[in-house]
């Protein structure tokens, strides 16, 4: 701002950067696209330069959908994130509102073990959890993940809205109160609806995590029917020495669609999502 | 009028007790208690539980669909014995550290250059938080490609810029391996750092620059004494939670190299889920997860003391 306003200094100071950070964060997406098109005489011939794609075509898209179950499992990663957000927001909501606006009794024991489970990571749980998911025959089944993801994704929630619910100033609860309004009411009426960016910052951020996770999935969901898009694509188009790679780039570039679509919907809630865990307002 | 007494005698005991439950729900530590009873129930039986379980499956010879025998701390003395146990440690710290500081600087840099006055820059911040959303695992899958022994695309580059004369096994060797996964590392937390610091950068005011131009302040100095300590606590913490997650991270190395070649990439997570999955040695494999505690629960009681510090 203070220093060197002429045009040779801002391409120096902003644009090269700027280009040099854009190129190297969407390069392996730019790859992945072309990858995908290419047919397979271009993706395997180290002669040609590899940059650009010569014949474009869709047949990698095709045999994805004609020869694996991508369609399904597209729709299972979706069905157990959407669900597993819905719970986990809802519980982490129920956690972090006491915890964020009540004295009671043991609140800061319960404040610290939220924190610790959201700082334990998932390793240290996956081989116990397998054992207990076995016993419980849930092995294969949704359920098993639904059942599981809330693990990760409740602590995280709880810990994003307490921040949120505390923000709202305790005068508005206390003059619906006054008005007769129960504790329950005054959370639904007053808390809630102020709270709603909040909301939506843990929904989108909690949504995404439900679709990166990969551990549980791989270990609980071992029939392909019921596997989700990372662990389909990683166990069916890998297949011992041979890897499908025009059909591993289309899965990956469907599955990554729609979290990138519903991220620039939400882009600047889920920013406030990632930096409220770190930056105190 | 006649009263009809059926009528009373059956509605009464309801209003009674939802005026019980009322006045229970208008106290503060039930209200609170009831709210909490879920969500905390839940989190004890499926993060409580299983770690401790974890504990005990440790200290057991306990192969899968088998019963298992106590075997005290047998698990932990037949890893400290074995010498791919001591290489995945030193991975995984390399990993660890390696990686963070190169995220360090790259996303202090990415924040530095996106928090000037540009146009267009909402949308660039978009683009460039991609890598962090995306799954790893599809985004990783581009990385195999770009890391393939054939058709590596960086091979191809070097190549035609007459840098070497034949391609890098960029997964095959030992040395790239682990280069090659924590390049990937490094590639998808940059922006989570970046964005992050963006956004600490952002609640500095212009005043203290100027301030500081004003009292004469070279752009170096300005940075190590009005940016530096105005962004210290979200720097330790952000540094904090990437050294928790990469310490433990699965992904990328269970994608890219398996833990290959020759456990050269082996880290804990890839090293337990060999043991404990594949190999169907669950004891073995809860301990050799388990041998990440110390470090982590180190690193997880300074983050949680520092966080409530600063709340």
């Amino acid at each position: 701002m203070i220093d060197g306003r002429g045009w040779g200094s801002r391409i120096l100071r902003i644009y090269l950067p700027v280009l040099g950070f854009l190129v190297l964060m969407l390069f392996p997406f730019y790859w992945m696209l072309i990858a995908s098109i290419k047919p397979n005489r271009e993706l395997y011939n180290a002669r040609i330069m590899p940059m650009i794609v010569y014949q474009p075509t869709l047949k990698h898209y095709y045999d994805l959908f004609a020869d694996t179950n991508f369609l399904l499992w597209t729709y299972n990663t979706m069905l157990v994130a959407v669900i597993t957000t819905a719970i986990s927001l809802i519980l982490g909501a129920m956690v972090a509102y006491p915890l964020a606006r009540m004295n009671f009794p043991g609140a800061a024991i319960v404040a610290i073990g939220v924190a610790a489970t959201y700082l334990v990571p998932q390793p240290l749980l996956f081989i116990p959890m397998a054992d207990i998911i076995n016993k419980l025959e849930l092995g294969n089944t949704l359920s098993a993940v639904m059942l599981t993801y809330p693990t990760l994704l409740i602590p995280f929630c709880s810990w994003l809205l307490m921040g949120y619910f505390k923000s709202v100033p305790r005068e508005l609860e206390e003059a619906a109160r006054i008005d007769g309004a129960s504790r329950f009411q005054a959370m639904w009426r007053v808390v809630l609806p102020l709270t709603t960016p909040g909301l939506l910052s843990a929904g989108i951020f909690a949504f995404t995590l439900a679709q990166n996770e990969f551990l549980y999935a791989l270990i609980f969901l071992a029939k392909s029917e019921v596997r989700t898009v990372p662990v389909g694509a990683i166990t069916e188009l890998i297949r011992g020495d041979v890897f499908y790679w025009g059909q591993l780039m289309a899965a990956a570039l469907l599955g990554s669609i729609p979290v990138a679509v519903i991220y620039s919907f939400f882009v600047d809630y889920y920013v406030a999502g990632l930096t409220a865990g770190s930056v105190k307002s | 009028m006649a009263v009809r007494p059926d009528l009373v005698a059956r509605t009464a005991p309801v209003v009674v007790r939802a005026r019980w439950l009322h006045g229970v729900l208008e106290r503060e530590g039930a209200f609170s208690w009831i709210m909490l009873a879920p969500g905390v129930l839940f989190l004890l039986a499926f993060v409580a539980y299983p770690f401790f379980y974890g504990i005990w499956l440790s200290l057991q010879d306990r192969p899968v669909a088998k019963p298992g025998v106590f075997i005290g701390l047998g698990n932990f003395v037949t890893l400290a014995h074995d010498g791919v146990f001591w290489q995945v440690t030193r991975n995984t710290f390399v990993y660890t550290i390696v990686t963070t500081v190169l995220k360090l600087l790259g996303g202090l840099a990415m924040a530095l250059v996106i928090n000037q006055h540009f146009r267009g820059r909402s949308l660039v911040r978009a683009f460039l938080l991609l890598p962090f959303i995306v799954p790893t695992i599809l985004s990783t899958v581009a990385w195999m490609w770009i890391f393939d022994p054939t058709f590596s695309v960086i091979n191809w580059v070097l190549v035609n810029a007459g840098v070497v004369s034949g391609g890098f096994s960029w997964l095959g060797n030992k040395t790239l391996a682990m280069v090659s996964i924590i390049i990937v590392n490094t590639w998808r937390g940059i922006p989570f750092y970046g964005i992050t610091l963006l956004a600490g950068l952002q609640t500095i005011s212009p005043d203290l620059y100027e301030a500081a131009a004003i009292d004469g302040a070279t752009v170096r100095q300005r940075f190590l004494y009005v940016t530096l300590p105005i962004i210290k606590p979200i720097l330790i913490i952000v540094t904090m939670f990437s050294v928790i997650f990469t310490f433990s991270d699965f992904q990328i190395v269970y994608a890219l190299t398996h833990g290959g070649p020759a456990n050269a990439t082996q880290v804990f997570v890839t090293y337990a889920f060999d043991l404990g999955m594949s190999g169907g040695q669950l004891g073995m494999g809860a301990a050799a997860a388990l041998a990440m505690l110390p470090a982590l629960a180190v690193m997880i009681v300074a983050l949680t003391l520092y966080l409530r510090r600063q709340s």
